[in-house]
């Protein structure tokens, strides 16, 4: 007798590689959990959802995303960037409080949750801010924010500049357990610049921002965490000194975890020199296809050279860096459509995400080893979860563990798809990827067990 | 829309005249030299040759270019560029609209791409412009359907300097190929210098760079991670003015922003001019026939000693003249049949 | 495309001496004559004729090349524009009289365009024309004081003239799609 709440995924690969699952079979989800997992296990079920063929896996958990509500609603909301979400195969995300006003109170982080819980269609965790008002001078009450409901502290967006600020943030978060999760960027170094200083922005005349002003940063807060022996989380890993520093910092034992976004593990900042459409045809700067100054690819951390792309995704294939974050950030269009210093920096991500990453599984135009489809998974899941300590929020979370929530993605590893922003659910059409044909189709997501996006 | 007045014929029933030479020009935009081939240049040139017996005739004016609209589009002010372009497409009889964006629309917040189009709206045919964010033009470029000059955009761009500098360099010293060119100042925030090195390898010229370290751009040499150099054509790069300048054929010595200083990026403009200042002392390690140029204006004393600033192989006066009969070649190289 | 020569190299010499002698006779002194060549393959003929009068008058006459890239009236037309080369007129035309010299009289469009070049260098006191051919089909009020040949053609048919000094030969031909 089918149970009318009970949702059966039959005959996917399922991976969960957060606990070494890797088999054919079915995932039987049941009053919002998992039930059981494994060959023949879904033979009835309230609703079905034929994978065969396809891939099987935990939602995708995104530990770093924008979702401008409250204050720029008009950039994305949280019904709409959940929704994209959704879309993208995430079923939790982390949300930013760099928000207006920021979420530097528990009334913000109640907003959040409340709205969250009314209007989104995904999990929402919040992020509470380091500082009042993300000034960088004052901490906020982390207490407050704890208890509110914050799973991490951040600033992000921008740095905490001050030293001795950011170490007293180590230490007081502490208390709580909670991550301090840093945009490590030192602005004496980054100051007015648009894109990587390099070779491109040279040819482009725009003033550079030299990799040196993430890793002078990354080393500063690692030697703070060090000295508090607290827990620092760096956000949006792009240059491969940052990745050593990392890598460094955690064979001695420091408390140090890392993320990376999609776009820099996939794009360079040649990007930004020419249009998406080409970008896979042209090897470089001929100057035949003309210069594009595409602001859909200005981002902070910018897009870096092939070297440190090669060495990211090096990072993130030894583990080195635990987790893949979207860092998701819709902008409007006259946001962007403006001269490229004018422009807003980031990129709309969600919706792309997945896509992104599986083209690590194949051997790189820059010449890197492949990266098994496991591992991907796993930085997608289990080890965001992991790397902000999320299981005590939402046991399970990031698996597909008996009583784990029943958060599953279903897709298409081989489906090909055109990008077309205008159809994103997210309101940012901001991303370099427009009309770019790309591999990876979300077929279902279940949050929950509901599904919440079919294609 | 204003309306225009039809003419009599459609373009398909009027055939190139016999016998004449019409070499092809297919470009709609003049936005930089990097994609230049020597023959454009080489036809740009040609054409300017017979713009400059125009400039030297008593009325210095011809008919071509009569019922087009110039519109010229400045954000940032320039006296000498854009008299150029406005005396440029005078002589050739066309009508000019200038915009100085400071006193416009533009701090009621109008967007660039909205100003451009709204001179495109009221008749413009070209659209000259000067910007101080780098790429604009490429923005405007991409969302008009009229021709659109660079006048100078940010450190990126100038391309027509960059044309009237390789005319003025072959006037005087015929075939530019092997020539030597030294390029002193600022480079990494030059518009100028970048134009001039894709021009002027094009050309087939040897190009020095030559300026104190932390005013060379960043992607000139190799990334010490290995990435490649490939951000402009192979030059030169000294930051020893007298090992650079010995046996140039050229001196290009560029306007140097007196608040590089404060930006840290100098100890003093005393130490740069002790060190980059070409003087007549410098100049005598050139060849005899050596020419000087500036871009202008000039920071009298600082870039240049004002005994070579005014002395005898200085071409900045022809610069300046060269700069009319180049741009009006561009105009009326990129005036559309209708 | 089929070529039917109408003017052979002798045919062309006679029609220049026969010109070089009616301008001298038609033109009271030769003091302040000027002629002058319109691009391009009027500027060799141009030569020819001041060669000839200075042979048998024993004057040399100056002689002047104008280019019309900057006057034609169908450049708003012409998506490809001819290469332009610089006038070169080595005496001031202001009171002289001028003789301008062309290889083909089509619609005269060309014509006029000269006519307001030369003006716009200076006021001649007279201006005439020489022509080595005259093809008829005139747009333009618009007639040659000197012709060489008179030559009925259809409109679509294309007169060309080849000269020594451009394309290696001297010769006139009507260039026709039919055989």
């Amino acid at each position: 007798m089918a149970n009318k709440d009970s949702v059966a995924i039959r005959g996917g690969r399922i991976l969960d590689p957060g606990r070494g699952v890797d088999l054919v079979g079915d995932v039987l989800i049941r009053e919002g959990r998992i039930a059981a997992v494994g060959p023949g296990v879904a033979a009835e079920a309230g609703r079905i959802i034929d994978a065969t063929g396809l891939i099987v896996c935990p939602g995708l958990v995104d530990i770093h995303c924008h979702l401008r509500d409250p204050g720029f609603e008009h950039k994305e909301t949280i019904e709409t960037g959940t929704r994209a979400a959704a879309r993208g195969g995430f079923t939790t995300v982390c949300c930013m409080p760099n928000t207006e006003p920021p979420i530097d109170s528990r009334a913000g982080v109640e907003y959040i949750l409340r709205t969250a819980a009314a209007q989104g269609v995904v999990r929402v965790l919040p992020i509470g801010c380091i500082t009042r008002g993300r000034q960088g001078k004052e901490l906020a009450e982390m207490g407050d924010l704890a208890e509110a409901g914050a799973v991490a502290f951040s600033d992000d967006g921008s740095p905490v500049a001050d030293g001795a600020l950011m170490r007293h943030a180590l230490e007081y978060a502490s208390a709580f357990a909670l991550p301090v999760i840093e945009h490590c960027e030192e602005l004496s170094l980054s100051h007015e610049g648009v894109m990587h200083e390099g070779w491109v922005a040279n040819r482009l005349g725009l003033r550079g921002i030299p990799a040196a002003a993430e890793e002078a940063a990354v080393a500063r807060n690692i030697a703070l965490a060090e000295f508090s022996g607290t827990h620092l989380h760096v956000a949006h890993v792009s240059t491969a000194g940052s990745v050593e520093f990392v890598r460094a910092a955690k064979k001695r034992g420091i408390q140090v975890t890392a993320e990376v976004t999609p776009h820099h593990l996939a794009l360079t900042d040649e990007a930004v020199m020419l249009a998406a459409s080409v970008l896979s045809e042209v090897e470089g700067a001929d100057g035949s296809v003309g210069l594009y100054y595409d602001t859909n690819a200005k981002v902070n951390p910018p897009l870096r050279p092939a070297t440190d792309v090669q060495a990211c995704i090096a990072g993130l294939a030894d583990g080195t860096i635990d987790a893949i974050a979207t860092d998701h950030a819709p902008h409007a269009i006259e946001d962007k459509l403006c001269e490229f210093d004018l422009a807003a920096f980031g990129i709309s991500g969600l919706e792309t995400a997945l896509a992104l990453c599986l083209t690590l599984t194949e051997v790189g135009a820059h010449g890197h080893a492949p990266v098994q489809l496991p591992v991907l998974i796993e930085r997608l899941t289990a080890g965001p979860v992991r790397a902000l300590g999320l299981a005590r929020f939402v046991p399970g979370l990031g698996s597909l563990a008996e009583g784990a929530p029943g958060d599953v993605l279903v897709f298409d590893p081989d489906a090909e798809w055109v990008v077309e922003p205008e159809r994103f659910a997210s309101k940012g059409k901001n991303t370099p990827l427009a009309g770019r044909t790309l591999r990876g189709r979300v077929v279902a997501t279940v949050y929950g067990g509901k599904v919440v996006y079919q294609a | 829309m204003v309306q225009r007045a039809t003419r009599g014929k459609a373009a398909e029933e009027v055939r190139p005249p016999e016998g004449v030479d019409i070499p092809t020009w297919e470009r709609r935009h003049v936005l930089d030299l990097d994609d230049f081939s020597r023959r454009e240049m080489e036809q740009v040139m040609e054409t300017a040759d017979a713009m400059k017996e125009v400039l030297g005739r008593e009325i210095r004016r011809v008919p071509t270019l009569r019922g087009t609209i110039v519109a010229t589009l400045f954000y940032e002010t320039s006296t000498r560029t854009r008299s150029s372009f406005e005396l440029a497409a005078k002589a050739l009889g066309a009508d000019v609209v200038s915009v100085a964006a400071g006193a416009s629309s533009v701090q009621k917040g109008e967007s660039l791409v909205d100003s451009a189009r709204t001179l495109q709206a009221i008749g413009a045919d070209i659209l000259v412009m000067r910007h101080r964010h780098s790429g604009a033009p490429y923005l405007v470029a991409g969302h008009v359907d009229i021709s659109v000059i660079n006048a100078g955009d940010g450190w990126h761009a100038h391309p027509t300097q960059a044309l009237l500098d390789a005319y003025t360099i072959q006037q005087h010293l015929g075939d530019l190929r092997g020539k030597k060119v030294v390029i002193v100042g600022d480079i990494l925030h030059s518009r100028v210098a970048r134009s001039n090195i894709w021009g002027l390898t094009t050309m087939g010229v040897q190009v020095v760079l030559c300026g104190p370290p932390t005013l060379l751009p960043w992607g000139l040499r190799t990334d010490h991670r290995g990435n490649e150099n490939r951000a402009l054509p192979p030059v030169e790069v000294d930051t020893n003015l007298e090992r650079a300048i010995e046996g140039a054929d050229v001196v290009m010595a560029l306007r140097l922003q007196l608040e590089r200083q404060q930006a840290g990026l100098l100890p003093s403009l005393r130490e740069y001019m002790r060190l980059y200042r070409v003087d007549e002392e410098r100049l005598a390690r050139a060849k005899p026939s050596v020419l000087v140029m500036h871009p202008g204006p000039v920071n009298e004393g600082i870039e240049l000693s004002p005994a070579v600033a005014h002395g005898a192989r200085s071409v900045i006066e022809e610069q300046v003249t060269n700069g009319v009969a180049v741009r009006m070649a561009l105009l009326y190289l990129l005036a559309k049949g209708r | 495309m089929a070529e039917h020569v109408i003017l052979s190299p002798e045919d062309i010499r006679r029609s220049l001496s026969r010109i070089a002698h009616e301008i001298v006779e038609s033109n009271p002194t030769l003091d302040d004559l000027v002629l002058v060549g319109m691009r391009t393959r009027g500027v060799p003929l141009a030569a020819r004729l001041a060669q000839r009068i200075a042979d048998f008058e024993g004057r040399a006459v100056p002689v002047g090349a104008l280019d019309i890239g900057l006057y034609r009236d169908d450049i708003s037309y012409l998506d490809l524009k001819p290469q332009l080369k610089p006038t070169e007129i080595p005496t001031d035309i202001a009171g002289k009289r001028v003789v301008l010299v062309d290889d083909v009289l089509f619609t005269g469009r060309s014509i006029r365009a000269a006519l307001d070049a030369l003006i716009d260098f200076g006021r001649p006191q007279h201006i005439q024309l020489a022509v080595l051919v005259d093809r008829g089909h005139r747009e333009l009020p618009i007639r040659a004081d000197y012709v060489g040949k008179n030559i009925p053609t259809a409109r679509q048919e294309d007169v060309q003239v080849f000269l020594d000094e451009t394309d290696g030969r001297d010769a006139v031909v009507v260039l026709s799609t039919e055989p």
